[in-house]
């Protein structure tokens, strides 16, 4: 591996690499300096005072700014649902696609196609065939539907990964002892997953919670936290959208976080 | 009994994903197509069989303009993502020795993905506004004595935000592609006599085509359909395909919206066919 090393082009390729994460994450800073003002505030450069005031605000007044508990809560509820939904199904489908079946290809299509798609085909197309249907779009039915064609895919190629390097050794041992079918897949197949799985869950949530064009004509009369945002930047000039963006972006670093940690217990626990 | 139980368990395992997929995608889009025939009186739709909604989108001026603006978006997007993202993804696979430095910066580059898109373009107010540092730089260095306004609100700030949001979908399966590479090739080529730009075009760049194309999947599909960030880095003055399907859904005008989306679609797949004609996916998972 050591290709090059220290050489030159190394130096010019890390540079572009620290250029790189400045550009992911300059602006990000630049909103979570400017949301920690006092009252006078503003929406750009420089930061006239240090405060907590534009924070506060979001959870005191919710009037200024829009209806952010409620839609929180909707945001992170749908987003547990369609995590557990994704885990499930994701699951399921990656033990399916253990063994080659008449149609496997015409499946394994049908799921990468629905990353191609365009977004607002999903969104417009799940309208559509709700209003004729005579159905009320609501962000916990065809909210959810739209999630899951944008989860589920990632699901589906993370678990097709990790089976095409499982090791049937272990579970065909089992079997050999004597193991049922329920039993091997409890005892040797799960544990072995499990860190796929924290990797799909956390795929099915953050993608849930933070996505915005399928959800965004199928949501019915009440807002997920993205499209409630996206409302704001049209009203809002005040250091009270950048206070929105800081706690969200706060909590899917939580979210991230706790994902890792968990990630490494179920790795740690597997080498023992 | 074991043996047929063992050939259903496969169906009846993929199911419930088969099922969200044809609920959801198939019958949605079939349904979009065939409301792209009806038509459309004012205010509502009513089934029917036209092409009044093709030809009007083929003959009119503003849809083509709209097309046009769309692919310029999709090219220059694609354009930069790449040329960001490969020598990130270079850089990661081939220049980092060890492992735990790997995955460290990998994560660096991905953690954005599960961050907020809306809130990552919010962040380029404070840059790209008039009071916005860019302005602060360019009239502090004299380039400028009035400050620009087309930073904000413009092409520019569209392009610039996409690439921002999708760069990391053209690294990440740029970097699977290159960490597969037999790093005994490189070594053969260096024995054999290669210079490191010879190992670069002859080895590592042909291997490293897969991981091209998928990422290039990726970002051409979510830029065609793109009316997020259009809508909110232009003001609204950009146009795209997917700009205008949301104003004509918002105005109700349905069968329109509907054949703009089968026209959209078509055009999508036609490019992502172009690309996979050169790999075949399966092989990349």
């Amino acid at each position: 591996m050591g290709l090059k090393k220290r050489s030159p082009t190394f130096y010019i390729l890390a540079a572009f690499f620290a250029l790189f994460v400045l550009f992911m994450y300059g602006p990000m800073f630049a909103i979570f300096t400017l949301s920690l003002q006092g009252q006078n505030g503003a929406l750009t450069f420089p930061v006239r005072s240090f405060g907590f005031y534009w924070i506060k605000s979001l959870f005191l007044q919710q009037q200024r700014i829009g209806d952010f508990g409620a839609a929180f809560q909707r945001s992170l509820l749908l987003g547990l649902i369609v995590m557990a939904l994704t885990v499930l199904i994701g699951l399921m489908a990656g033990l399916g696609f253990r063994r080659r079946f008449t149609g496997s290809r015409i499946i394994f299509y049908l799921t990468i196609s629905s990353l191609i798609v365009p977004s607002v085909l999903v969104s417009l197309g799940i309208g559509i065939a709700f209003s004729l249907l005579g159905i009320e779009t609501n962000w916990y039915s065809s909210g959810l539907a739209g999630h899951l064609t944008w989860t589920l895919p990632f699901a589906f190629l993370i678990m097709i990964g990790v089976f095409n390097r499982f090791n049937l050794s272990y579970e065909e041992a089992a079997r050999d002892l004597g193991a049922s079918e329920w039993q091997a897949f409890k005892e040797i197949i799960l544990p072995l997953i499990a860190p796929s799985l924290i990797g799909v869950a956390l795929f099915g949530f953050t993608l849930s919670y933070d996505e915005f064009t399928r959800t965004s004509l199928i949501s019915g009369g009440r807002n997920t936290l993205p499209l409630e945002i996206f409302g704001m930047t049209t009203n809002v000039t005040t250091p009270a959208l950048y206070a929105l963006g800081t706690v969200t972006t706060a909590f899917s670093f939580c979210i991230i976080g706790i994902a890792f940690a968990a990630f490494q217990f179920f790795s740690h626990r597997q080498q023992q | 009994m074991l043996k047929s139980w063992k050939s259903v368990e496969p169906y009846l395992l993929v199911t419930p994903q088969t099922l969200v997929f044809l609920l959801f995608l198939v019958f949605p889009i079939a349904t979009i197509f065939i409301v792209s025939f009806w038509e459309f009186t004012g205010y509502s739709m009513t089934p029917g069989f036209t092409l009044e909604n093709y030809r009007n989108i083929f003959t009119s001026q503003v849809s083509l303009a709209t097309y046009l603006n769309t692919f310029k978006f999709v090219g220059l997007v694609w354009f930069f993502t790449l040329i960001i993202g490969f020598p990130v993804a270079y850089f990661l696979a081939f220049y980092i020795d060890s492992l735990r430095w790997q995955i460290i910066l990998f994560l660096v580059c991905t953690i954005p993905f599960w961050t907020s898109n809306i809130i990552r373009m919010i962040s380029w107010i404070p840059f790209l506004g008039r009071e916005g540092l860019l302005n602060k730089l360019l009239m502090g260095i004299g380039l400028t004595s009035q400050p620009i306004d087309i930073f904000l609100f413009s092409d520019f700030a569209v392009v610039l935000a996409m690439v921002h949001l999708y760069t990391l979908f053209m690294i990440v399966p740029i970097f699977n592609s290159l960490m597969r590479i037999d790093r005994n090739l490189i070594a053969a080529a260096e024995d054999t006599g290669a210079s490191g730009f010879q190992v670069f075009k002859e080895v590592i760049l042909p291997l490293s085509q897969p991981g091209i194309a998928i990422g290039s999947i990726f970002v051409v599909t979510l830029t065609m359909g793109e009316f997020v960030t259009v809508r909110l880095m232009s003001g609204g003055q950009a146009a795209s395909v997917g700009y205008l399907i949301r104003n004509q859904i918002g105005s109700l005008q349905y069968p329109l919206a509907a054949a703009n989306a089968i026209i959209l679609l078509i055009v999508t797949l036609a490019i992502i066919f172009g690309i996979l004609r050169t790999i075949d996916i399966r092989k990349e998972l």
